[in-house]
């Protein structure tokens, strides 16, 4: 059992990483097509090599650590950052229960029956790494970048855990693998039990708060590179700064996972093998992430943080409030 | 308890391993040059001007209290919507309540301009 378990979080990890190192290829690819460039093209056939090359470009790269840190808080900001993205990872259920030779395996890290709780609590420690890097940096971009990092994300944070109550109302259950069991459908209409369709405002509210809480654009205000410089991380280099920029690839891989599994079915889906369903589904969500980077302007923070505060938070009760009563009257 | 509870440990410490081992490796293998203004902040290319370690504006400070308060109030959302289905009207009706009494400390919030960001 311990052996199993084992090897189910390595094989997690390795492959969480490397969606991470894919998704920056993605990412520069994506974004380039839209403005009309080629993005990386030379490390390999279409540039498929690059986040390798950038890898050992960034391990060969000097370690400035500036004269002004904090040593302890800044040396550890990145590990920090880095424990919880992967957490996350513990509950999300990634396929469906196979059998291998006699034993039944589960096709998730963890089965907890509190999973959603356990989600939400790893992501808000995120903000610890953030702040303490901006902190101790001695920079005052950075000390910015992490002051609106922090407010920014736990701003959201109390729209974040609303959007999902409704779900939990109509499931109620609050166990993961539970969830993604309920979606499935046999019929030819296999997507009608996704819990999209149920909760589509939750599921507006839920995107627009992960994407806050991921720091990513149009919400990118803590790392704003026209204000900026790079925010929190301006003055790390080298492995240090890809270790952060590592936890944010898989931030983002987690609320895709995350969203993937609540809203779109996890992997529930037909003819293709569930692992494949759930791999897709979740790229599909780090596609979305990228065109918006590619389409829209930064918001200005005072419209960020009242858009969340007055727009958000008041929708999410209402969402949570109209989910009840239907739910009573049903 | 403990088939639940050990993947996530294991999985912490496979996590804290890593990033240490991400880290560390430029510190090996990185090059080393001392140069003197190299090490200083960053601003832009200028020398740096006065010190981080400036206070804060309390606007921060607002945001972070009321977050915890809200955010309490959301986590006792979550064993309501769990067993939802057991309470019934009765749950429903309480919870009106419980999201009014939200309501009013929101709205108390707004009106005292704790929310302005200009």
């Amino acid at each position: 059992m311990i052996l199993i378990s084992s090897v189910k979080v390595i094989v997690v990890v390795v492959a969480v990483l490397t969606g991470c190192a894919w998704s920056t290829w993605l990412e520069r690819k994506v974004v380039g097509h839209m403005q009309h460039r080629m993005g990386p093209t030379f490390a390999g056939p279409y540039g498929l090599l690059q986040p390798i090359a950038d890898f050992i470009k960034l391990i060969f790269k000097e370690d400035i650590v500036p004269s002004g840190v904090e040593r302890v808080a800044y040396g550890l900001a990145p590990v920090l950052s880095f424990i919880p993205a992967m957490l996350v990872f513990a509950v999300v259920p990634f396929a469906a229960d196979a059998t291998l030779f006699g034993h039944e395996i589960k096709m998730v890290i963890s089965d907890l029956n509190i999973g959603i709780l356990f989600v939400f609590a790893v992501t808000s420690l995120g903000v610890y790494g953030l702040v303490m890097a901006g902190w101790s940096s001695g920079s005052k971009y950075s000390l910015l970048g992490s002051l609106r990092a922090s407010a920014q994300m736990i701003s959201y944070e109390v729209s974040y855990g609303l959007s999902i109550v409704g779900i939990v109302l109509i499931a109620n259950t609050l166990s993961l693998r539970e969830l993604v069991e309920m979606q499935g459908s046999d019929s030819i209409w296999f997507f009608s039990n996704w819990f999209v369709f149920k909760q589509p405002l939750g599921f507006l509210l839920y995107l627009t708060c992960a994407i806050a809480e991921t720091n990513r654009l149009p919400f990118d205000m803590p790392e704003a590179e026209s204000e900026l410089v790079a925010g929190y991380h301006t003055e790390y280099s080298s492995m240090r700064f890809a270790t952060f920029f590592v936890s944010e690839y898989a931030n983002m891989l987690a609320v895709s996972a995350v969203g993937a599994t609540l809203f779109f079915g996890g992997w529930q889906g037909p003819y293709l093998p569930s692992i494949v369903w759930f791999i897709l589904k979740v790229f599909c969500f780090m596609f979305f992430y990228i065109w918006l980077r590619g389409t829209f302007p930064r918001f200005r923070y005072d419209q960020l943080m009242s858009f969340g505060w007055k727009v958000l938070f008041p929708l999410a009760l209402l969402n949570v409030i109209v989910t009840a009563a239907f739910v009573m009257l049903d | 308890m403990f088939e639940t509870l050990y993947p996530i440990l294991f999985l912490v410490v496979v996590a804290a391993v890593l990033a240490v081992a991400l880290v560390s490796m430029s510190l090996i293998f990185g090059r080393r040059t001392r140069m003197g203004k190299k090490t200083e902040p960053y601003e832009c290319g200028m020398t740096p001007v006065g010190t981080t370690k400036n206070p804060v504006p309390v606007k921060f400070y607002m945001v972070a209290i009321l977050f915890i308060l809200f955010d309490i109030e959301v986590i006792f959302l979550y064993p309501w919507a769990v067993i939802s289905n057991k309470l019934g009207t009765f749950g429903f009706i309480e919870m009106i309540v419980f999201i009014i009494i939200l309501l009013v400390g929101y709205f108390y919030i707004l009106g005292r301009g704790a929310l302005k960001w200009d």
